[in-house]
């Protein structure tokens, strides 16, 4: 079993998301949750890191928070799973231990 | 003063963060609804991720939490009309002014044609408008 890392903070306020992509293991999970979804969105300054990391992490980021921040799915980074709350959930409890990156 | 006739001053909210995150966006909303309830000369500026507060179609059922993206669209009641966003900031984030609500006012002293409240401005102007406040408050 993998590590899920969560990250709630914007790219562009901290740095938690570079962090998260430096140290997380290859094969383990990224959920990118409240102003962290703006962490999975095109055509923006981190957007190549995060799209450069996926060849080793897998990517989700929480529908809910994207829509409220009127993001809108058409610009979520290509390979990033959309996912709800239950997905969230799903996540926790198939990896074995969670990480917060605050 | 003592015959009603007040000071006016020159506000300026800075707003930075985005919103839902934390609760600093909609704690200025309702500060700069007090302030225009005392007339004075209010100009608002969203740069950074304070970009995000501005975006269209938020929808906030799934997280819970109220939607106040609408009230922006009524600050023009307030006569509130200098609404300045950074576009160094919109372009790092690959947005575009088409991304956010188009904000206006009625202008009174033209007939009530509805005007533009929204203006992108790179660095260089927006260093200047932030300079020209008597007083800046930071959100």
């Amino acid at each position: 079993m993998s590590a899920l890392h969560i990250v709630n903070k914007s790219p562009f306020e901290r740095n938690s998301l570079d962090s998260c992509l430096r140290l997380a293991a290859k094969g383990s999970a990224v959920l990118l949750f409240e102003d962290g979804v703006i962490g999975a969105m095109k055509n923006t300054k981190h957007s190549d890191a995060v799209a450069k990391a996926m060849s080793d992490i897998s990517f989700y980021a929480l529908g809910p928070d994207i829509k409220a921040r009127g993001l809108n799915d058409g610009n979520i980074i290509d390979g990033i799973n959309v996912i709800d709350y239950d997905g969230f959930v799903d996540l926790t409890t198939e990896h074995n231990t969670v990480q917060s990156w605050l | 003063m003592e015959d009603g006739e007040g000071i006016i001053k020159k506000f300026c909210y800075m707003n930075r963060k985005a919103p839902y995150g934390t609760i600093y966006a909609l704690e200025s909303l309702e500060v700069v609804l007090i302030a225009a309830a005392f007339d004075q000369d209010i100009s608002l500026v969203f740069a950074d991720d304070g970009v995000y507060q501005l975006t269209k179609n938020q929808e906030t059922d799934g997280i819970g939490m109220k939607n106040f993206s609408k009230t922006y669209s009524a600050l023009g009641d307030y006569d509130i009309k200098k609404i300045y966003v950074e576009k160094e900031s919109l372009e790092e984030r690959g947005l575009s002014v088409d991304d956010l609500q188009a904000l206006k006012y009625e202008d009174e002293d033209d007939d009530w044609v509805e005007k533009d409240s929204l203006f992108v401005v790179g660095s260089e102007e927006l260093t200047k408008i932030i300079n020209e406040q008597d007083v800046v408050l930071s959100f």
